[in-house]
């Protein structure tokens, strides 16, 4: 490569700056903080946890029209703005008259030590501006990524309803589509002192790329990789981001599902997949917050081959598929089938995982999925069962139980399923997969669960799942939850 | 000024002010509140990390630094040879190293414990230079848990006890007899904003440290000892946290020496701003505590006699440890009247981080004792518990005591925690909603309801009787405007904001007449840390009394007797003057504008020897009524509604004060269920980032939650306009949730004394 040289460009609060010599790992909240003097937005916890840094980012999608969405800046990469607009709280008072979600929040007692506050205005204000509902429980989920450790969130809640009644704010919103349309970026190339970055935006030249650099990082969403930058002191020489490659930004329909392009965030493909199984959108939902969701990808929770990932088991449950490309080439594997062992999938040098294909089950009743962690919101999985049993003619047909966290990698439960296929779905034979479930798995005891909590909870599931087919949901989350009758 | 003898304000509350939100509201919504990380960076500034040891106990052998110094952009590598003075950052006892590595080694007691400090051009190069130590140790089988402490006879020091009768005797010859013990796990504070110090060298050997701290004046003294200054030296300065929660009380000490440190040796600007794994990893924690209790009772569920015995998981020094344990057995009784009585405390020494102060200081655990032992009376007899609770409670205030002596000699002559929950427990309906829920549970084998209501009785005042004391400045320049500075710190309770109003109504003037800025050791000296739900009692009697000197004055200067101050003008029978007026005209004619006000709190004293005196001003009410719903297939569970009616006499500012009682609510909430600390068996924490670490998500408060201030209250004792301290007391609420819990757990008629965290796992495993 030739010497350094960057076309890195984005919009920060209404105003295009290019910024040629950031390393390549810079994070967003570093620049802003620490480069652009914008101390509003906090570093919480640097992991993309707390909230304490929410922005909003700007795009265009390929039809022209503004995406809005809110990221965590603690673990976003600053190249990852290219092309981009982020708004910080700074912007949102600019005029010297507060947003009606500012002065809410400060009325309601939505604030006290005040630290978690910008984050909540970001989070708020994104709401706000897409309309979103103001219902307790939805706006609890829309702020799952934001931690407040003083108010309890009840003030918060009620200033995001307060702040609906309040005279409206001027929408910038047309404005900033105006602004990206002007900004007329090309795919980055960012190359300095200490590595390069490199983002295209056409598929084969991305294909190119990665196969002519086997050994550079591939980014999409950065919520895993952006801790390796803050916590582990990750500095690669080389990124190259699928985030901004149009081609792998699609969720397409197939014949048999739909497919999920690598550049697909959780929270794009959320809907999709609460269309095919409603389970699946309780669980994206729950896997991760709302700014989470939208930098996270679904083909990266599977490429990163972590024995947690929440996406692997859902998705092997529904018999999910995964593509593997090189240059042109393409390989097709069932999902569980990429993962090897601990640490290690099934993807050669200057493959890249291009697609996910999940299949549209039969009876979308008949796929349940259970996650246990200690907190219901934005927390990581103690155990995940992901339960699919098939009953044709009294019998069972077909039995796909994909587990998370009792193995070194997401797995099939074989035994379980082989009792149950060919018996009829009742006491005796759930009682048979229970005792088959012991031999199948390997659990560890770590911070999260012991292992003798994880084989019991598993077993229960197995029983829930036989429980709830014939008597309808017996949960304390989710959909179908238990409600208190109205005083 | 003596502070003492000063009749209180006992007028209500101005209602125009009594509705002000938190004094920084309008700065924290638009971003522009500063922390100490926000300010602009002098271009000169350094870096600071600190390298932590990796195991929780041993003798260093041999440390390599030349990795580390070697390193891009590092400017020097410090040790505890590089300390001129003392070596140490405990706020009590001198038994904590800043530093545990020297040239001979060093002992390591915690992992995670701060061995150096890296110097470096930017955070970045300090972070990663840190890493590249190469530290050999000599490991030792570390003492983590209370079992390891006991087999190994691991403490800080002697048991201490608290005696009132013969209670082994009354246990005896109760009709009936019971003993149990709950295990309950610490807490990590964390504040959003973790802990962080910067370091500015003066002229001459001077230093100026901006500290994220509660305790300004003790930053002030460790610096100065460790740095070998006199106290007149260092100037520490706190404009806000962002939380602290007693987490900020003593843990950033050693930040802010670290801080100095650097600016001493390298003569620049210094900052030391933790990651929040490190914090996470160094900082103390609520102590994990062991309570067993010995009761006899009636067969109408009155306590006769009880023994507890309760051991604090204190972590590798003392801290603040003795006196949090000692809140503990103040608070072993609750709000229950214990005939005869004997607590014993074993303070356990350990090889984890030391346990510090948090939000309830040991009175959590305390109270947490107190309410499972309840709950047990209420099994065994097979009374509902809040008819237990109801019988055992002190005598209300008025009635003759005869009930109302506590385990440690003081009279309890404020109890009104009786009206209180018979209030809750008909607004909520709790009679009615236990039998349907009991209805509900035989007909759903799945799923399982519960509820509690549970009190909460917390004493007011530092048990240490001589923290009781503030001080105030306050300065009225020429055009009228008030500069007011004291000893309390911010950290997000809305202390400023109450004492603004207090000031406001004093020298009756709006508000916006008065600002107080950041919280310096060179404005109000010798000051005691924000803490013990003190902030607005002590600091605000301070002020108060400086209004009224600086109010002398100026009615002097006027030749007037108690005019009336109100409205930015100054009133007496047949004339008036504006504020902005008199002080103008004082001015001229010589009259001094700044006041230092003083208080200490009265009437309270204790014997340490005996156990025995009034370590309390008055005492808090409160209580909470939770129900919830576990899976008994999983152990997953979730709060539905919640109930709450709690006592802050007459408030000084309703909306602040109910910010507190439902923020300390979900705290102690997410204490007793989804927080839960885990070190392995080598003593690393393993839960030290929000990944791992579960605080309360806005998805976790209940459905329906009503938060009411009890209309009633009037604090008895002489604080300002008769409030009560609100910090501290609303976070035992949350045992409500984890009683209801357990109530759901033993749906089916079998007692399981289930230890918390109630996590999913500990929920299912009891079942």
């Amino acid at each position: 490569m030739a010497g350094p040289h960057s076309n890195l460009t984005l919009s920060l609060n209404g105003k295009t700056l290019r910024v040629p010599d950031c390393a390549p790992t810079t994070t967003l909240l570093d620049w802003l903080r620490y480069d652009q003097g914008l101390t509003g937005t906090k570093e919480g916890c640097a992991e993309g946890d707390c909230g304490a840094c929410t922005v909003v980012v700007r795009d265009l999608s390929s039809d022209g029209t503004l995406r809005q969405r809110t990221v965590n800046a603690c673990i976003q990469l600053l190249p990852m703005m290219h092309g981009k607009e982020v708004i910080t709280v700074e912007h949102l008072s600019i005029t010297g008259t507060p947003h009606p979600v500012q002065t809410a929040m400060a009325a309601e007692g939505g604030s006290q030590c005040g630290f978690c506050t910008p984050g909540f205005v970001m989070s708020l204000w994104h709401g706000h501006l897409t309309d979103a509902s103001v219902e307790e429980s939805d706006v609890a989920d829309q702020l799952a990524g934001n931690l407040c450790r003083c108010t309890g969130y009840g003030p918060i809640l009620r200033a995001a309803a307060a702040a609906r009644a309040l005279p409206t704010a001027p929408d910038d919103r047309p404005d900033a589509a105006e602004r990206l349309k002007q900004m007329k970026t090309r795919a980055l190339t960012h190359e300095v002192a200490d590595g390069w970055f490199r983002a295209p935006r056409d598929i084969h030249n991305l294909a190119a790329l990665i196969a002519v650099h086997p050994d550079a990082t591939l980014l999409a969403g950065a919520t895993d990789i952006g801790l390796w930058v803050t916590k582990n002191g990750f500095r690669p020489e080389k990124i190259i981001h699928l985030g901004d490659c149009t081609e792998l930004a699609k969720i397409e329909e197939t014949e048999t599902g739909i497919r999920i392009g690598a550049a697909v965030t959780h929270g794009d493909a959320m809907a999709a997949l609460g269309a095919l199984c409603p389970d699946f959108e309780e669980l994206w939902r729950r896997f991760a917050s709302v700014q989470v969701r939208a930098a996270g990808t679904v083909c990266g929770n599977i490429a990163n081959g972590s024995p947690i990932g929440d996406a692997a088991p859902a998705l092997i449950a529904a018999g999910a598929t995964v593509t593997l490309r090189k240059r042109d080439r393409k390989r097709v594997l069932p999902l569980e089938a990429f993962f090897v062992e601990y640490g290690k999938q099934d993807r050669q040098p200057g493959e890249f995982v291009e697609s996910i294909d999940v299949p549209r089950p039969a009876d979308p009743e008949a796929l349940k999925i259970y996650k246990i962690s200690k907190r219901f919101d934005q927390d990581i999985t103690a155990v995940l069962a992901a339960i699919h049993v098939r009953v044709t003619d009294d019998v069972v047909s077909d039995a796909r139980i994909a587990l998370g966290g009792m193995a070194a990698i997401p797995m099939r439960a074989r035994g379980t399923e082989a009792a149950l296929i060919g018996r009829p779905l009742d006491d005796r034979a759930i009682g048979a997969a229970i005792r088959a479930l012991a031999n199948d798995v390997t659990p560890l005891s770590d911070h999260r669960a012991s292992a003798a909590y994880r084989l019991k909870a598993a077993q229960n599931l197995l029983m829930k799942y036989y429980l709830e087919r014939t008597f309808g949901p017996q949960r304390v989350t989710g959909p179908g939850r238990y409600e208190m009758a109205a005083p | 000024m003596d502070g003492t003898n000063q009749t209180p304000e006992v007028s209500a509350p101005d209602p125009d002010s009594a509705a002000l939100p938190h004094d920084s509201a309008a700065r924290h919504v638009a971003g522009r509140a500063p922390y100490a990380d926000d300010l602009a960076e002098p271009s000169r500034m350094v870096h600071l990390a600190l390298g932590l040891s990796t195991i929780a106990r041993g003798r260093i052998v041999e440390a390599d630094l030349e990795p580390v110094r070697a390193a891009p952009g590092v400017v020097a590598v410090l040790t505890a040879d590089d300390i001129p003075g003392i070596n140490d950052t405990g706020p009590v006892i001198h038994d904590e190293p800043a530093l545990a590595l020297s040239a001979n080694g060093g002992e390591v007691q915690f992992c995670g414990q701060p061995l150096f400090i890296v110097i470096a051009e930017t955070r970045d190069a300090a972070r990663a230079a840190a890493r590249l130590a190469a530290i050999s140790y000599e490991t030792q089988a570390p003492v983590l848990t209370i079992d390891d402490a006991i087999s190994a006879g691991s403490y800080l020091h002697e048991p201490y006890r608290m005696v009132r009768g013969e209670a082994k005797i009354a246990v005896a010859a109760a009709p009936r007899r019971l003993k149990g013990r709950i295990d309950m796990g610490g807490q990590d504070h964390f504040y959003l904003e973790g802990q962080i110090a910067i370091a500015t060298p003066g002229e001459g050997e001077e230093m100026h440290i901006l500290s994220s701290t509660q305790h300004p004046s003790e930053v002030q003294a460790v610096v100065a000892h460790n740095l070998s200054l006199p106290a007149n030296a260092v100037t520490v300065e706190v404009r806000r946290m962002g939380g602290g929660f007693g987490g900020k009380e003593t843990q950033g000490n050693l930040i802010a020496v670290a801080a100095a440190l650097a600016a001493r040796v390298t003569g620049r600007p210094a900052k030391l701003r933790l990651d929040r794994d490190d914090d996470m990893v160094m900082t103390g924690k609520r102590h994990p505590f062991r309570v067993a209790y010995e009761v006899g009772f009636d067969t109408d569920g009155r306590i006769l006699g009880v023994r507890i015995e309760q051991w604090a998981n204190c972590g590798w020094s003392h801290d603040l440890s003795a006196a949090i344990a000692d809140r503990a057995m103040f608070h072993a009784d609750n709000a229950y009247f214990y005939p005869a009585v004997e607590i014993t405390s074993h303070r356990c020494r350990t090889n984890l981080v030391s346990m510090t102060a948090f939000r309830g200081f040991g009175g959590p655990q305390g109270v947490l004792g107190a309410e499972r032992m309840i709950e047990h009376i209420a099994y065994d007899l097979k009374l509902d518990p809040l008819i237990v609770r109801r019988r055992n409670f002190y005598d209300p205030m008025g009635a003759i005591p005869a009930r109302s002596i506590t385990p440690y000699h003081m009279i309890v002559e404020d109890c009104v925690i009786d009206e209180i929950v018979s209030d809750l427990a008909s607004s909520a309906r709790y009679e009615q909603r236990r039998a349907e829920i009991a209805r509900w549970n035989e007909a759903s084998p799945v799923l399982k309801r519960g509820l509690a209501l549970t009190p909460v009785k917390f004493g007011i005042s530092f048990t240490t009787s001589h923290l009781n004391q503030a001080g105030a400045l306050v300065l009225i320049y020429q055009d009228g405007s008030v500069m007011l500075n004291h000893g309390g710190t911010e950290m997000g309770q809305g202390l400023h904001r109450k004492i603004i109003q207090i000031a406001a109504g004093e020298l009756g003037l709006d508000p916006s007449a008065v600002r107080i800025t950041a919280t310096r050791t060179d404005k109000v000296p010798n000051t005691s840390a924000t803490a013990a739900s003190s902030g607005t009692d002590l600091n605000g009697m301070a002020v108060k009394d400086a209004c009224d000197q600086l109010k002398a004055r100026l009615a002097g200067h006027l030749g007037l007797e108690d005019p009336v101050f109100a409205d930015g003008m100054i009133r007496w029978d047949g004339g008036e003057t504006s504020w902005a007026e008199a002080v103008k005209s004082a001015y001229f004619a010589r009259v001094s504008l700044a006041a230092s006000g003083f208080y200490r709190t009265p009437d309270i004293h204790w014997d340490k020897e005996k156990a025995r005196g009034r370590p309390f001003y008055y005492f808090a009410y409160g209580a909470a009524m939770t129900e919830v719903v576990l899976d008994t297939l999983t152990g997953e569970n979730r709060m539905l509604r919640a109930d709450i009616l709690h006592d802050v006499g007459k408030s000084l500012n309703p909306g602040v004060d109910l910010g507190q009682v439902e923020g300390g609510f979900i705290q102690g909430v997410g204490w007793l269920t989804t927080e839960e600390l885990f070190w392995d068996a080598e003593g690393a924490l393993k839960t030290h980032a929000p990944s791992t670490y579960k605080i309360p998500t806005a998805g976790d408060r209940p459905d329906v939650m009503n938060v009411r201030l009890w209309e009633k209250g009037e604090n008895r004792a002489l604080t300002v306009r008769r409030s009560k301290a609100v910090g501290e007391p609303p976070l035992m609420l949350g045992t409500s949730a984890f009683l209801a819990l357990c109530h759901a757990a033993n749906a089916d008629g079998v007692w399981r004394a289930i230890d918390a965290p109630a996590t999913a796992e500990r929920m299912l495993m009891a079942l």
